[in-house]
């Protein structure tokens, strides 16, 4: 359903709804998966962000998001001059992922305090956003909610468990999605919730014998 | 919301209130949340885009390719023409202003889009400031324009992508044209003619921008889109009517947006865009963006 303050908004810096806003909400869900601003990040644009992506700030947008600015944050325009400032080893490349992905697709490879995660994602128009692939998961993150992503090993009960911890947190569950690559292996979860869990929650679930790594990625969404 | 402006027309009338107040009613039901809390949105929406038009009219802003800028204050205090010191020639300047702050990274309301971000703002602060209309006016006139633009994202689109400039800044002229007869005293009505008048003219406006960016003729199609909204209102108000309904003119953009020319939808790939001089320009102004960011 369209709702008004959708077509009213959103309040953003310019030029482009997509290759801006959406670039900023990508580089900003994204930094949730190592805890904070990256240490180094290999930032890879494909399709339409590697051909137009110059002139509409698409770079200066994720450095942006990177560096936890929201997309009507005025500091996008000088995110590259904060980046170098700061000492903060990105960098930039064009790439083609491959033939069938989203035009407007970014891949991040971030590391912060001895961690490494690979995002993709794409801006699908308007400043809506999809995370579509977290290490080899695929998953469909949009940052509308507020939203825990984890890997664990697929065993009976996990669902139930972690469910447990967060409802003596109180945060009530919207969704939740379950990949797994095989019976057994490992499952990726991803639980997009009404309330934003405490990291208190977060450490619970990550102190699980059977949870590999557990994050908090912040609401993007306006 | 409402999938068609004669049901919202039809309530409005038929309870004898404005366009915004159906708007605002069926806002608070869908989304849960008290009419108050959703004026106050509108009501930030409003600063930032008179911070947007009161910004782009100091002149000394350039896009990242230095293709536009500067052409607003031109408008402002540049040599006159036969509309200097009208309403007309104050909104051109205002529509100008906020595509030039876009195109510059500044901080616009993308309403409906970002591209088509000005003809709104223009038209509704130049014709509220020339009457001395309070802000809850104009706060109102964003929640009707926010009503069109939802029915017209139902029914046809609001991305250039898909529909072409008719989806963008077609849409940002119908949305204006509606929700400024509404702030000027129009029946629910006459909003609706004063939709149908624009848009009919605005049909079948292509999307080609040079080298894919938002900047030419973005920047000037919105000055143009809002001239054609004053247009629309112009004619409705002295109760001039269109014989084909709002909702079927609407549809009309969304059928000509599907079957244009991807060429023409966003890719750079024909129109402006495609002209000899267009190539050259996109193709030495990105090499200026790439030295200048070293």
């Amino acid at each position: 359903m369209v709702s008004l303050l959708d077509i009213i908004g959103p309040v953003m810096v310019g030029p482009s709804s997509s290759h801006t806003a959406g670039a900023c909400r990508i580089g900003l869900l994204a930094r949730g998966l190592v805890g904070g601003t990256p240490e180094s990040a290999r930032v890879e644009l494909h399709g339409s962000f590697a051909r137009t992506g110059e002139g509409h700030g698409t770079d200066k947008a994720i450095a942006g998001g990177l560096l936890g600015f929201r997309p009507d944050d005025e500091r996008l325009r000088d995110a590259l001059d904060i980046m170098a400032r700061e000492g903060l080893d990105w960098r930039f490349e064009k790439t083609t992922i491959d033939d069938d992905a989203h035009p407007n697709t970014v891949r991040l490879t971030l590391s912060r305090g001895g961690v490494t995660r690979t995002v993709t994602g794409s801006s699908l128009g308007a400043g809506r956003i999809s995370l579509t692939r977290i290490e080899d998961y695929p998953v469909e993150v949009s940052g509308n909610l507020h939203t825990i992503v984890l890997v664990a090993e697929d065993r009976t009960g996990s669902v139930a468990r972690i469910a447990g911890i967060l409802a003596e947190e109180k945060v009530n569950l919207a969704t939740m999605r379950l990949t797994r690559r095989a019976r057994g292996g490992d499952a990726f979860m991803v639980i997009e919730c009404d309330e934003a869990p405490s990291e208190a929650a977060i450490a619970a679930i990550e102190r699980l014998d059977w949870v590999r790594w557990a994050r908090r990625l912040d609401k993007v969404s306006a | 919301m409402y999938r068609a402006l004669a049901d919202a027309i039809r309530d409005a009338e038929a309870r004898a209130v404005t366009l915004s107040r159906v708007a605002l009613d069926a806002e608070a039901k869908d989304q849960g949340r008290p009419v108050s809390e959703i004026r106050d949105a509108l009501a930030r929406a409003l600063a930032v885009m008179r911070g947007a038009t009161g910004r782009g009219l100091e002149g000394d802003l350039r896009s990242a390719s230095g293709l536009v800028g500067g052409d607003a204050a031109k408008l402002r205090a540049g040599p006159p023409g036969p509309l200097a010191g009208t309403i007309f020639r104050d909104v051109l300047a205002r529509a100008l202003a906020v595509q030039e702050v876009n195109a510059a990274m500044g901080v616009i309301v993308a309403a409906p889009t970002a591209g088509g971000a000005g003809v709104l703002p223009a038209v509704l602060t130049a014709l509220a400031d020339a009457r001395s209309l309070p802000d809850e006016r104009l706060i109102d006139a964003l929640a009707a324009a926010g009503l069109i633009g939802a029915v017209i994202a139902e029914r046809a689109s609001l991305s250039g992508a898909e529909g072409g400039c008719q989806a963008e800044t077609g849409a940002g002229a119908a949305m204006a044209a509606g929700a400024a007869v509404e702030m000027l005293g129009g029946t629910p009505s006459q909003s609706g003619h004063a939709i149908a008048l624009t848009m009919q003219g605005m049909l079948g406006l292509i999307c080609d921008p040079l080298g894919g960016l938002v900047e030419l003729p973005c920047v000037y199609r919105n000055a143009t889109g809002a001239a054609i909204a004053l247009a629309g209102i112009e004619m409705a108000m002295a109760g001039v009517t269109f014989a084909i309904p709002v909702d079927e003119v609407i549809d009309v953009m969304g059928e000509v947006g599907r079957t244009m020319d991807v060429r023409y939808r966003e890719t750079a790939g024909g129109g402006l865009a495609a002209t000899p001089t267009g190539r050259r320009l996109a193709r030495e102004r990105l090499v200026q963006i790439r030295r200048s960011e070293g």
